[in-house]
This record gives structure tokens, sequence and C-alpha cells, in this order.
């Protein structure tokens, strides 16, 4: 008898621990309350993780949140900065999901929606009639998987040429690869000794943002067929990218080019080559012009799209996107709630440019970017016409993201040092890999 | 009907198992269950969410994954070349400390001194202090008229520059060695000496078998250590790339050229930025049983010089 009162107490102690994780029903499951927005969902507190971190950035994310609160004041956001994807896996997998997280990258969509960690928010976009065409279609596509909108985007990346004018001379931003290469020569300044003093343009794939991903659009290459295997060995595109880069870091040499490489300064400090007037043209993201505001005030810069391959003139405007999502997780406690917060930050047009205003990121819905209240200027607008160009590509989600843009990474710097005999055989090589590891993964 | 020695023997026995029940507590919560659940994760496709029963299609991907044996070859290296360097330098440093008349102490605290950094902290000093471009080290050699090779980026100097950073640390391994020279006893030097025994017949016939099982000790540590090698081999990558770890950047995996890939560090890359947990577990198998082969072999080896002796 002395072992009932410890089994009751081990009892309640358990049903203590697990009550306070009690996942709310899974969205779309209740029909949506009717009347007000406002007066039917009942008070709760949501907790938010997000990726921002600096102050500046958590400072603009909470001022969004703040027109959410005079919406739903009877709902409280809790945020919590600085969070990464596994942060968020691990946390679904032990139950101890947040109500809403967001996500730098669209690595994870795949899994997240195919696992169904993050809930489908296909039927409450339904029930609470969100077209979805306010979004162009690369957005859609890296934020859902297989017929799954189990994330929405938040804010989106877009990626462009930037060019210190000083350094260019007078000369036009180049529009296609070949006058990318000649204007790299005409630009680069060397030391007596041949050693890089200014690049006109760093061709490895190993400098900065000139990873696979953000190079691919300059050629219209693609990653994937029709069927999700690999379609890098058999679109020439590749070919033709790589064909033209090392012809480039040949010119340099690739020695040269490394040593150039290693004494440049971190690519997120003030020392970034681009504000030392060290390279005169370089691949990167919107957010630069931000960083340029606050690290290098008074450099004399432009902004243009990339430079395409001479026969595909029709890519030019054109780049990369990408971006952050934002979705419910499984396990999340207030999950209506939590649906209307992701519903404002990534629908309500104020919320967006309240956002895009104070982090200089891409807005993703058209009456965001439309709207008048959006702060513009020259060098800005040049990636939110990027980012609406109809031919703008993203890495389709993919169960085997991360690994693919890896395996071609690691390819690429092997092509650029001159390790490949045969770039054929090679990139073949690389679909074996990324096919061999789809078939493991059962994508 | 048992017989009092009967029930006396199995108390014994009973309380034996009393007495042992923590370590096979310890043993079964933290080795045999985890052992277990690696084999059972091992025929089963799980990405940290579903689970699903896949047979040996994480065995056979091993033998299509080029990566595994770029870094099993890698890892042998360390094994081969890093272990025994590391071990013969820190038995010279621990002989040359021994023998000093004056300032032992001082050179036991300089020597010691760098295995008390972190080794993340070493580690990353290391890239910088030999960076082609900016670092001093190659400055310094450019003073005698050699030319520095990029030590860190270059395939063929990566390895062997993490060598020298495991040298440079190897403080804690010399004062094993300082403990055991000193308890060699004096007399036998005396001996030896008498009986005409110069300086190498000495180590060879009074110090190396006196110092035989710290050195076996110092062998096996360290070979399960390179077995293990993953946290200076992942900074030097990711340091020399100059690729931070964003969301969205690309890194290559043992930069340069897979030269630093260790087998745990594409364990790591397969199971927790991959999320293929069964394919791991595979690697994590073969890590075990590579470790057990080792361990194995040495000890065998150890025993046979014994009995030999």
């Amino acid at each position: 008898m002395r072992f009932v009162p410890l089994a009751v107490a081990a009892a309640l102690a358990l049903t203590a621990c697990t009550a306070g994780k009690e996942a709310g029903p899974p969205l779309g499951a209740r029909p949506r309350p009717s009347g007000s927005a406002s007066q039917p969902l009942p008070a709760a507190t949501l907790e938010l993780w997000h990726g921002f971190s600096t102050d500046a950035e958590v400072k603009a994310f909470e001022d969004a949140i703040k027109g959410f609160n005079q919406k739903f004041p009877q709902i409280t956001v809790k945020a919590v900065k600085g969070v990464q994807d596994d942060q968020i896996t691990q946390a679904i997998r032990g139950g101890n999901a947040p109500d809403v997280a967001a996500s730098f990258t669209t690595d994870s969509v795949a899994q997240w929606c195919r696992s169904g960690s993050f809930q489908d928010l296909t039927p409450v976009i339904k029930q609470d009639g969100i077209d979805l065409s306010v979004l162009p279609e690369v957005a859609r596509s890296y934020s859902s998987f297989e017929g799954r909108q189990c994330t929405l985007p938040l804010l989106a990346d877009a990626y462009g040429l930037y060019y210190n004018k000083a350094l260019m001379k007078g000369n036009a931003p180049p529009k296609t690869l070949s006058e990318l290469t000649a204007l790299a020569k005409k630009l680069t300044v060397r030391g007596a000794d041949g050693t890089i003093k200014v690049a006109g343009f760093v061709p490895s794939a190993q400098y900065y943002e000139n990873v696979p991903s953000h190079l691919a659009p300059l050629v219209g290459a693609t990653w994937y067929n029709d069927d999700s295997t690999s379609a890098i060995g058999s679109d020439p595109a590749w070919k033709k990218l790589l064909t033209w880069q090392k012809e480039l870091v040949d010119w340099y040499g690739y020695a040269n080019l490394e040593k150039f490489r290693k004494s440049l300064g971190d690519e997120w400090s003030a020392k970034h080559p681009f504000y030392e007037g060290k390279v005169a043209m370089v691949l990167d993201g919107e957010w630069r012009n931000a960083m340029i505001g606050n690290e290098a005030k008074g450099l004399d810069y432009g902004t243009a799209p990339l430079p395409v391959a001479d026969d595909r003139p029709d890519l030019y405007g054109s780049g990369f996107t990408a971006g952050t999502v934002i979705g419910v997780p499984k396990g999340a406690k207030h999950p209506q709630q939590a649906w209307e917060l992701v519903k404002y930050l990534t629908t309500d047009t104020s919320s967006l440019v309240t956002l895009s205003n104070a982090l200089r990121n891409v807005p993703t819905t058209r009456a965001a970017m439309d709207s008048p209240d959006l702060a513009e200027d020259a060098n800005f607008k040049t990636f939110l016409d990027i980012f609406a160009h109809p031919k703008t590509s993203t890495i389709p989600a993919s169960v085997n993201s991360v690994f693919n843009q890896e395996a071609m990474q690691t390819f690429m710097e092997k092509w650029e040092k001159g390790a490949v005999p045969d770039l054929d055989a090679g990139l073949k090589s690389v679909d074996k890999q990324i096919n061999d590891k789809l078939k493991l993964t059962g994508g | 009907m048992a017989s009092l020695a009967d029930v006396w023997r199995r108390r014994e026995g009973l309380r034996a198992l009393v007495w042992l029940s923590p370590w096979l507590a310890g043993v079964a919560i933290f080795f045999i269950y985890p052992l277990l659940s690696t084999v059972y994760f091992s025929f089963h496709r799980y990405d940290m969410y579903t689970l699903e029963f896949a047979g040996l299609d994480n065995y056979r991907y091993l033998f299509q994954d080029p990566r595994v044996l770029t870094s099993a070859k890698n890892t042998l290296w360390l094994v081969v070349v890093l272990v025994p360097a590391t071990v013969l330098f820190s038995l010279a440093l621990a002989q040359l400390v021994v023998r000093l008349k004056a300032g032992a102490g001082l050179f036991r605290t300089i020597f010691y001194l760098p295995s008390l950094v972190p080794m993340a902290a070493g580690t990353i000093t290391f890239v910088f202090l030999m960076n082609p471009s900016t670092g001093p080290w190659n400055q310094f050699l450019a003073l005698f008229g050699i030319q520095g090779p990029d030590w860190f980026g270059d395939p063929a100097w990566s390895k062997p520059s993490l060598t020298l950073l495991s040298l440079w640390s190897c403080g804690q391994l010399v004062v094993i060695f300082l403990a055991a020279l000193l308890d060699v006893p004096r007399h036998l030097y005396e001996a030896a000496a008498i009986d005409g025994a110069g300086p190498w017949r000495q180590f060879r016939s009074v110090t190396l078998p006196t110092l035989a099982p710290v050195l076996m000790f110092a062998l096996v540590t360290n070979v399960i250590y390179a077995l293990q090698y993953f946290t200076q081999a992942m900074i030097a990558s990711r340091v020399a790339s100059g690729s931070t770890d964003s969301p969205g950047s690309s890194f290559s995996p043992g930069y340069p050229d897979e030269s630093l890939l260790t087998l745990p560090q594409w364990l790591f890359q397969v199971g927790f930025r991959d999320y293929s947990m069964g394919y791991a577990c595979v690697l994590a198998l073969l890590l075990f049983a590579t470790s057990m082969i080792f361990t194995l072999i040495l000890l065998r080896q150890f025993r046979r010089a014994e009995e030999a002796s």
C-alpha cells in the first residue's frame, strides 16, 4: 500500500508534464468561427521563433508584430530571436514546437512539408479565401512541396550585380557573360609580380555569394528533371556556365586568384573588398544595400541585373531568389491564432512594407511591391524588378536540397582548380551522386 | 532442499549483482541501448520525423557513396601519420625536458600551455597564422627565401598542417611521458652505463620496456582520438574556405578538395545536415567496428611485446 501515494505522485507528475505540451487541433480541422476575425478567437500567448538576430532586425520584426497586436489585442506574441532550422526541427520532434516558426532558408521546406512537421496551410488558405496568385510563382515554389503549402514566404532575397562606379571608369554594367569577361579583364589591376591588386570580377565559386545556386540563373541552368532526378549532367547550360567561369579563372591564374581571395576581409564585416575598392563588380543580395548604408556610407556604387549567357538575352533582368518562410509547426498549441499571425505577416501590405523598409529585403506580395509607402531608391529597385521578373528562378524545394548544392559546390571547386579532366563525365558523376542520394532519402 | 552452501553462494552472486548494478545500468543505458538503437535505425529511412523500414538500402548506399572512401582514407592518414608523429614528438620532448639540468619547470609549462587553449580557438588561430596572403608564418618563411604553401587551402598540405597543430598542442601527452620517464629506476641506467651501454642502447633496453604500458596507452587513446577526429578538421575547413555557416551558404565538406573530410565529419554531415539518420547510423557502426579492430590489434601487439620481453 505504501507504493500507492508514490504511484499517484508519479501519475500526477507525468500528467503535469504532458498537459503543458498539449497541441491544438490541426489547422483546417475545425470550421472557421463566424463573425469578425478578432472576436471569436480566444486569448492566447503565441510563441514565435525566427532567425533575425541583430538589434535592428529584431526591432523591425517586433514593429511588424505590433501591427498584429492592434488587430488582435487578445493575442500576445512572444518572439524568440536567432533560431536556426535544426533547432526548429529538434523542437518539433521533441514535442516542444513553437506556435509559429520562421526560417531564413528554404532548404528544409521539402522535409517539413513532406513529413507534415509543418502543417499544410492549404485548407485555411482556402477557408479564408486568400488568393496565392498575389505571390510570384517562384515564391510559391520554394515555400511548398508536392502540393502542400506548409509555409508562406515572409520576405524574399534577390541577387544581382553591384558595381563600384569609381572602379568602373565610366563603363556600363555588363549585360552578357562575354561583356563581363571583357570588362573584368579590363578593370583588373595587377602588381609587378602578377599578383592581383584589384579584381574586375572574382569568378571563383568559392567567393562569398558566387555559390552554384546564385550562378545558375546566369545561364538558365536547371537543377532537376521533371521526375526530381538531377539535370546537372544533361542540361548543357551548366557546361556553358562552368566553361565560362574556368576561362576567366585561368586568365587570372587559379593560384593567383586564391591568394587574392584569401587576402580579403570577411563577407559580413566592414572590411568587405567591395567597400574597400578591391573588387569592381560583385554578385550579391539586395540586403547588401542596407549593409553598405551602415558600413560604407559614401560608397559610390550602382546595381544592375546579373549578366546572362550571350545566347540567352531573354534571361536579362532575372536572377536568383529565395527567402524567409514562415509556418505553423505540428504540435502548435494555438494553431488558429498562429495562422492569423502567419496570415498577417505574409499578406498584410503595411506589415510587409514596414519589414521591407526596415530590413531592406524584398516584400513578397505584388501589393506590397507596388505600395507607395515602400522606400525605393534606384539601387534597391533593381532587386524588386529582378524578383518580379518572370524568368527569375530558385532552387525548387527538394528533400535533398542541401546535399545537391554541396555536391555541386564541391565539384565546382575541383573544376576551377583544374582537377576535373573531363567536364561531361564530371557533371554526370554529380548527377549520379545526387540520384543515389535521392533514392536513399526516398525522394 | 538446497544446502546452506548453495544459498550462501546464490546470495553472494546476488550481492555481487547489486554491487555491480550501477555499472550495469550505466552500460545498459549509455552503451548497449544506443548501440542496439543504432543497429535498428540503420535498417530504416529516418529523417527525424518519419521512420520507414528500408532493408539493406542504407548499407548498399555505403558502397555507392564516394565520400566514404575519401573520408576513410583521410582518417587512415591521420591514424598512420598524425598519431605516430604526435606520440614520437611528445616522447622526444619529454626526454628533452627530463634531461634538463635547469629550467625544467619552465619548459614543462611552455610545452603544456598550448594544450590548455580550446581546440576551436587553437585551430582558428593556426589557420589565420598560416594564411598564405596575410598570415605571419609565410611572411616569416619568406625572410629565408622560402615561399610557404597555402597550408590549409592546398589538399597536399592541409593534413600535414593539422599534424603541426596536433604537435603544438601535445602538452598532455608530454606530461604523461614525463611522469613515466621519471618513474624509470635510476639504478637501471647506472647499471647499463657500467655495462657500457650508450644512450640509444639505454633507451632501447631500459627506457622503452618500462615505458611500454604508457606508450601503449598513448597509442590506443590517440588512435581512437584520430578515428573520431572532428573539431579541428571541421573548423579548419570552414575557416580556410572562408564560407560562414549562414543560411543559404554552400559549403563543401572537407575543404580543400575533401582532403579534411574525416569519417566522423561525414557522419555528422549526413546525419545532422541532411537528416539521413539511418545512413548516419551505418557510418557510426562502421566507425565503431573500425575502432574496435584497431584497438584489438594494438592490444594484441602489446601483449605479444610484453610476452616477448
